[in-house]
């Protein structure tokens, strides 16, 4: 038991830390995580000219989760705050994108850094705000946030913006002509770019120097301020980036979706995202693609053995899934991955 | 592994293609049944509405036993949504790309089908009878393909602000609504149906949000006002609750309740039925509860159909009978088409719908569509509470063929 | 004036529901250091077993109310002993994720079983209103809410298990080597948590109607009072309940352009502005981390 809870306080230990130089079957481990990566790629292009466009938007779906995911992880796994407020930034994203597109007549793409560097701001001013909080205290005022969203959004003094309770419709631009894609092909193939740059982007940033400030700030915060960190201007700019992920999320929604309503965005969303965080694991950058997969397909698998339980279905498989993994998928992963490697090398 | 790869695709493009052109002039028909899709809240906190999809397919389970409609049977997809704008368009895709159904049929929530109101126009699938009374799903020139089936609220709030314009023109009305589109919608029909008046006869509109557990402070704020008629659109746990707290106020407004609770065994019940005389409330449909009505021979038919094919649902939920009156409609639609149904032949039939009477509608309501009039119930009757159940108060009222936004 | 007594009134029974429920939170966090998102739907839960007892197998009030709390009591226990025992070790969020399978599971059942059709809870307090003003089952569970309160406080203060039982939470491996059963001690504070969620729930359903969802909204304000008043602290959590219902009402009723419509925004906000200035909420203690 008490590795499962190293795996949960140092799961990225592997970025930080040298790589050994053992090979397993001729590959060194950096060779072997080239090579999944590069196996996992290559699947997920041809993903969509294997799958029916249905298939296609369903993972389209989960890619967007997993940017909002990864946001969140930033957040919560590398900086240790914890947000129950996600789903009010990936609102205002995807109310930014669609209030540009819709009333103001933008093109789509653009739509989508605005989202973003909107979010980034709002994340930045509110994390600055909320810098003393900590633990359950931060949980509460970012639930806070959550609960008063879709109130805000439908509220008469915004309406004529936000269209009030009845949403608004937003057209999805078509695919640019010289590529032979159907729609669903192509915005599967946008956010999968986006991702593969978000996800390289938290590597990067998690091995930097802002990084490493950041997760002393999440293992010991009274040690990072002594040591010349300033703690609030890091958890403030976190809190930032975290936004950025959740909004780009959030614009990507409303244009894939082709549609915004003040019920999209209820506190629900912000316990999905956190869901998928967990199982994916906390501070695992691979971890949030699992996690987002999972949050889209477990509803529908409950569905498929009761309609009438489906809820209660959910909630047991919930647990079941923490009981297999309690650290998330990544520390199963790792776990195997460790047993396997013994075994190969004896 | 290129050229694999690309024999997979060409094989499957070839099987899809096939798959198409074949399916292509009736999709989800085949000799032996016809597939519907629909999504309902079966989890999450609009699950109370899911009973609505099982009473729906209990009544197609007998429409099969009985030999199905021309001698196919219907294979009604019912997922689950939990209420949410982007699992229905996840599962209305699901439903028409995968699944490859001939129409959705009945799928509930304002939020959640305008989330695929223009996808299933663009794809030229019928959206048929959806369960909201929000007006804008009867707009036969920009959205030929979807097609409401209540009375919308708009209409049914237009009827209360003519009645009340009618009888008590010299009233101060307070407003409690549900902050959402079915209560706003209400409010709009309310002030249409007062016109020039609005303004000075609406002295209060208190909103509330569906997760607030109380509603007293709004009551208190209605009463201080001064209002001497209460418009209550409410769902039913909260105008139980705003039935007992006027009561215990010492406030006795005109009470207006909206059809959406007018349930005597599912709000005027628990509120209390002493705490209920003088209601006033419009409905389309016999309240499954109301002692009036139990011995009509469409109460009887229902009965017998809960007690045969859904003996597990609640004979005291209106939404089960709700369902009932849905599929029938439905019922009559498929069996009109024959042997041609294509989308458009089913939508041609949608709309041409004439004085279609079903089981437990109000005696003089009848479903009636044209191309021009996608609305298939109109006709409401005004009805007072009075000792245990809702008494006809007038006329039928039928609202006017003019198209509301 | 009148306005302003009938508000502040209203303010103060709704009080007395999110206070109710927060104590229950109050009491698990207590026992084993996490929220229990599940609290509200367990207590839901355990009205309607006390409903069946009154309505359906027509067991008297007062008994079918001592029967609830002692079959809450024993649910709870068995809840930590099967659901939370093998994973005690896993990290917080791990746990919120099984509050919230929690949730779901009795949420689905409670529909599945008793269906969603509001039910009418009776009052053991009589249907009399003090003047159109505030009703005598208000009034009682004010009573009640105070009596709860004045119970827990003296259980952690003065009794040995009390003692035990925050030992455990603060401090398991310590309180293992003094001698402290501290599995027992956990199934001990689920199941206080448990029956007092069902009291709780038997006070609230009379005025909100029991339907599955009675508490999904309370929770929200329940959770709010327990922090806003600071977790580890019972008095907290009840000063906090009225604090957030008064506030409401009052903000609601006298702010023009807040309303009724934004007035549970408000009154967040107005928390989390609180909070920022006494982070471990009101009354609350300083948590002293050492390097």
């Amino acid at each position: 038991m008490p590795e499962v809870e190293n795996h949960a306080v140092h799961p990225d230990s592997k970025s930080g830390v040298p790589e050994s130089s053992s090979k397993t079957i001729g590959l060194t481990d950096v060779e072997w995580r080239r090579l999944a990566f590069v196996l996992s790629l290559s699947f997920a292009v041809i993903l969509p000219f294997v799958f029916e466009g249905f298939t296609t938007f369903q993972f389209t779906l989960a890619g967007i989760y997993a940017i909002a995911i990864l946001g969140l992880n930033l957040l919560s796994g590398f900086n240790g705050q914890i947000s129950l407020g996600h789903s009010t930034f990936y609102g205002i994203g995807a109310y930014t994108s669609a209030i540009m597109i819709n009333q103001l007549e933008v093109p789509a793409y653009w739509t989508i850094p605005a989202a973003a560097l909107i979010c980034l701001s709002f994340g930045f001013i509110f994390g600055l705000t909320v810098t003393r909080l900590e633990g359950l205290y931060l949980a509460l005022a970012t639930f806070a946030l959550a609960i008063a969203t879709p109130q805000i959004l439908k509220s008469k003094h915004v309406e004529q913006w936000t269209g009030g309770v009845q949403g608004l419709d937003v057209y999805k631009p078509d695919v640019p002509q010289a590529l032979p894609l159907e729609a669903d092909q192509w915005w599967y193939f946008v956010v999968l770019g986006i991702l593969l740059l978000m996800l390289w982007c938290t590597k990067n940033l998690v091995n930097s120097r802002s990084g490493r400030a950041m997760i002393a700030i999440r293992d010991n915060p009274i040690a990072a301020r002594s040591m010349g960190i300033n703690t609030s201007l890091y958890k403030a700019l976190t809190f930032g980036c975290s936004g950025l992920y959740a909004g780009t999320a959030g614009a990507l929604s409303a244009i894939v979706i082709e549609y915004v309503a003040p019920d999209s965005f209820t506190f629900v969303l912000s316990f999905f995202f956190l869901t998928g965080m967990v199982i994916g694991g906390m501070a695992s950058i691979p971890g949030v693609i699992f996690g987002a997969l999972f949050v889209l397909f477990l509803p529908n698998f409950a569905e498929d053995f009761s309609k009438n339980l489906a809820y209660a279905i959910f909630g047991i498989l919930l647990i079941a899934t923490v009981y297999a993994m309690p650290s998330g998928s990544a520390g199963l992963f790792s776990a195997i991955l460790t047993r396997l490697k013994q075994k190969l090398n004896q | 592994m290129n050229l694999w790869n690309r024999g997979i695709i060409c094989a499957i493009g070839f099987v899809t293609l096939t798959a198409a052109i074949s399916a292509a002039e009736m999709p989800g028909v085949t000799d032996k049944e016809i597939k519907i899709g629909n999504t309902m809240p079966y989890s999450g906190p609009a699950s109370a509405y899911g009973t609505i999809g099982k009473a729906i397919n209990a009544y197609f389970n007998k429409v099969n036993a009985e030999g199905g409609i021309n001698g196919r049977s219907i294979r009604f997809i019912s997922l689950d949504d939990g209420y949410s704008p982007p699992k229905t368009k996840e599962q209305i895709r699901k439903l028409v790309e995968k699944e490859k159904v001939l129409l959705v049929f009945q799928s509930l929530g304002t939020p959640t089908n305008a989330a695929v109101h223009s996808y299933l126009n663009k794809k030229r699938v019928p959206q048929l009878f959806v369960a909201t009374g929000a007006s804008k799903w009867s707009d036969p020139e920009n959205f030929p393909w979807t097609m409401g089936w209540q009375p919308n609220y708009q209409t049914e709030g237009q009827i209360y602000g003519s009645y009340i314009l009618k009888n008590h023109p010299d009233g101060k009305i307070g407003i409690l609504y549900q902050n959402d589109d079915y209560g706003k919608d209400y409010m709009i029909g309310l002030k249409k149906g007062l016109g020039d008046r609005s303004n000075s006869m609406i002295v209060a509109e208190e909103s509330y949000e569906t997760t607030s557990p109380t509603i007293d402070s709004q009551i208190i704020k209605l009463k201080a006002s001064g209002a001497n008629i209460f418009f209550n659109v409410t769902t039913p746990k909260f105008a139980a609750q705003a039935i007992k707290k006027i009561f215990d106020f010492n406030w006795k407004p005109v009470h207006f309740l909206n059809n959406v609770s007018a349930s005597v065994g599912a709000v005027l019940k628990p509120a209390g039925l002493e705490k209920s005389q003088g209601i006033i409330s419009v409905s389309y449909y016999m309240d499954p509860t109301d002692p009036h009505y139990q011995n009509t021979e469409g109460m009887k038919r229902w009965q017998k159909f809960m007690a045969d094919y859904f003996p597990e649902g609640n004979r005291k939920e209106s939404l089960n009978m709700y369902g009932y009156l849905v599929a029938q409609t439905m019922v009559h639609v498929l069996k009109k088409c024959g042997d041609n149904l294509t989308r458009e032949n089913v939508m041609k039939h949608a709309a041409n719908i004439r004085n279609l009477k079903l089981d437990t509608l109000y005696e003089g309501i009848e479903v009636n569509t044209s191309p021009s009039d996608f609305r298939p119930v109109e006709s409401m009757q005004p009805t007072v509470f009075k000792g245990e159940s809702f008494v006809p108060l007038g006329e039928i009222v039928k609202s006017g063929n003019d198209k509301i936004q | 004036m009148d306005l302003f007594v009938q508000q502040t009134l209203a303010g103060i029974s709704n009080g007395a529901i999110y206070a109710s429920l927060a104590l229950a939170i109050v009491m698990i966090y207590q026992a084993i250091d996490h929220i229990n998102f599940a609290q509200g739907e367990m207590a839901m839960f355990s009205t309607y077993i006390a409903w069946t007892l009154i309505v359906r197998f027509d067991v008297p009030y007062w008994i079918a109310f001592g029967l609830t709390l002692v079959i809450s009591f024993l649910g709870g226990m068995l809840i930590e002993r099967i659901v939370f025992a093998p994973i005690h070790q896993a990290p917080a969020l791990s746990h919120l994720l099984v509050f919230l399978g929690l949730y779901a599971i009795f949420n689905s059942l409670a529909g599945e079983i008793w269906g969603h059709t509001i039910k009418e809870f009776p009052s053991p307090f009589p249907d009399y209103s003090f003047g159109g003003l505030i009703g005598a089952h208000q009034v009682g569970t004010i009573v009640i809410v105070m009596f709860m309160l004045a119970a827990i406080y003296s259980f952690f203060k003065t009794t040995k298990l009390g003692l035990a039982l925050r030992a455990v939470a603060s401090n398991p491996e310590s309180a293992r080597l003094v001698g402290i059963k501290v599995k027992w001690m956990r199934a001990l504070g689920w199941g206080l948590a448990a029956s007092l969620g069902s009291l709780s729930g038997m006070m609230i359903a009379p005025i909100v109607f029991l339907d599955p969802n009675m508490m999904g909204g309370i929770l929200i304000y329940s959770f709010t009072a327990a922090l806003i008043g600071g977790i580890d602290s019972p008095g907290g959590a009840v000063a906090g309940g009225f604090l957030v219902g008064v506030l409401e009402n009052l903000v609601g009723t006298y702010v023009e352009f807040i309303g009724s419509e934004l007035k549970l925004t408000f009154a967040l906000l107005l928390i989390t502005g609180t909070l920022l200035l006494k982070p471990n909420g009101l009354f609350g203690r300083k948590i002293v981390t050492r390097v």
